[in-house]
């Protein structure tokens, strides 16, 4: 398929998901194959509906396909046990949504050390940790904030930071900016820009253009199945002088 | 460059060639980057010629003669004030592009999702330079203002090929 067979961190083949039977049967997710290289930020978009949330609790072990496969660094996590796939759930993968998922009753920083507690570290080493993660999105003072006291972007920036907890192979993101107005998606896209320069290779299904367009590599999704995909390199800035009336 | 964008960034105070060059430099940021100065040259001497800007008298023996002062003459005030008044607003493709989906389907030449497909990679990769543009702006400049202006727009765009491929989906022309 391309060239990044050696260093895929995430590999999907034949994938499918399937509800119901008969008449009533839908298939959510209809044949994906898809590489993602390590580094690689991905974007999936589609119309609602066509599957690609679905897509993305397959990939990150959220949820179990009909059939198919999927390989989580050199490991196949679609058969693995209930246990097993929880612990990958919990270290080798880092989860963001579209409505945060912050305990409310935990401030910031208890929030983003919650992975690194439950993956057995040190309360001062999950601490430290947490500090400097908190520091990373831009939020070291806010650590002693309950999510209540938050903004939208700040709670996703946070819950972006919890996700980054373990040092994941890979960050799944569902709708990211879904919930946040213009200032607080233009924060997100930079800090997954941060992310995506230090190396961290992120899966990110959304129908929000802009975040889409921050990805390497863009897939469109219909019908469960992908029909397009690009790499949006190229362009540039000359080109976009014309759409605001200015000719070189 | 408009002539009448030149015109109106003398309406401050007559100035040089540069300094004209720098003002535009600023308010744009990265879109000003293709501009090239001779254009501002160029377009300096045919106002000039049409009487709208006026080079002022050099005011000591040492300015050279590609330091000329231009301002604006009462001509060219009154053009400047009619360009502010206008209503403009670039146009924007629409039809065209429609109708070259209708065309398509109409005569079995493409499939309309593979042209909306392709439009799309398009507008996403303008979006994402305009956005890379834009997150290295500090807060607040002009550049950055106009850049978000081109995201807008690129967004109002996406967002009615996501309405184009609706439809056309709908009409099951992909089997």
């Amino acid at each position: 398929m391309r060239d990044t067979a050696d260093t895929a961190v995430l590999r999907a083949r034949g994938l499918r998901k399937e509800y119901g039977t008969g008449e009533g049967l839908v298939r959510a997710v209809d044949g994906v194959d898809l590489d993602v290289a390590s580094g690689e930020t991905v974007a999936v978009m589609g119309p609602s509906g066509c599957g690609k949330s679905t897509l993305l609790h397959l990939l990150g072990g959220l949820d179990r396909p009909s059939s198919g496969e999927v390989w989580l660094g050199d490991r196949r996590i679609d058969q693995i046990g209930e246990r097993a796939l929880a612990r990958v759930r919990r270290t080798d993968v880092g989860f963001v949504f579209q409505a945060f998922h912050l305990m409310d009753e935990l401030t910031a920083v208890e929030n983003v050390e919650l992975p690194a507690l439950l993956a057995g570290r040190s309360r001062s080493v999950a601490r430290r940790q947490a500090a400097s993660l908190l520091d990373r999105v831009g939020l070291a003072d806010r650590a002693g904030f309950l999510p209540s006291a938050l903004s939208g972007g700040q709670r996703q920036r946070v819950a972006i930071a919890r996700a980054l907890s373990n040092e994941p192979l890979i960050v799944f993101a569902d709708e990211p900016t879904g919930n946040l107005d213009g200032a607080a998606t233009v924060d997100v896209l930079r800090l997954f820009d941060s992310l995506s320069e230090a190396g961290q290779t992120l899966v990110i299904v959304t129908h929000d253009a802009r975040i889409a367009a921050t990805a390497d590599r863009l897939i469109s999704m219909r019908d469960g199945a992908f029909v397009d995909e690009t790499r949006l390199t190229g362009g540039s800035t000359g080109q976009l002088g014309a759409l605001v009336g200015l000719e070189g | 460059m408009q002539q009448e964008v030149v015109l109106a960034m003398l309406a401050k105070e007559p100035s040089h060639g540069y300094q004209l060059r720098a003002r535009l430099r600023q308010a744009l940021g990265p879109l000003g980057d293709a501009m090239n100065a001779g254009h501002i040259y160029v377009t300096l001497t045919r106002l000039e010629r049409a009487g709208l800007v006026a080079a002022e008298p050099p005011t000591t023996a040492r300015d050279r003669p590609d330091r000329k002062t231009y301002g604006l003459t009462p001509v060219g005030q009154q053009r400047v004030a009619e360009w502010l008044a206008e209503v403009s607003w670039p146009k924007p493709d629409l039809a065209e592009f429609h109708l070259k989906l209708i065309a398509a389907a109409a005569a079995g030449l493409a499939d309309p999702l593979t042209i909306v497909d392709t439009q799309r990679r398009e507008l996403l990769r303008r979006l994402r330079d305009a956005q890379r543009a834009a997150m290295t702006e500090p807060d607040g400049s002009d550049a950055a203002l106009l850049l978000e202006g081109i995201v807008l727009r690129l967004q109002a765009d996406l967002r009615w090929l996501e309405a184009c491929e609706q439809s056309w989906t709908g009409r099951g022309s992909r089997s």
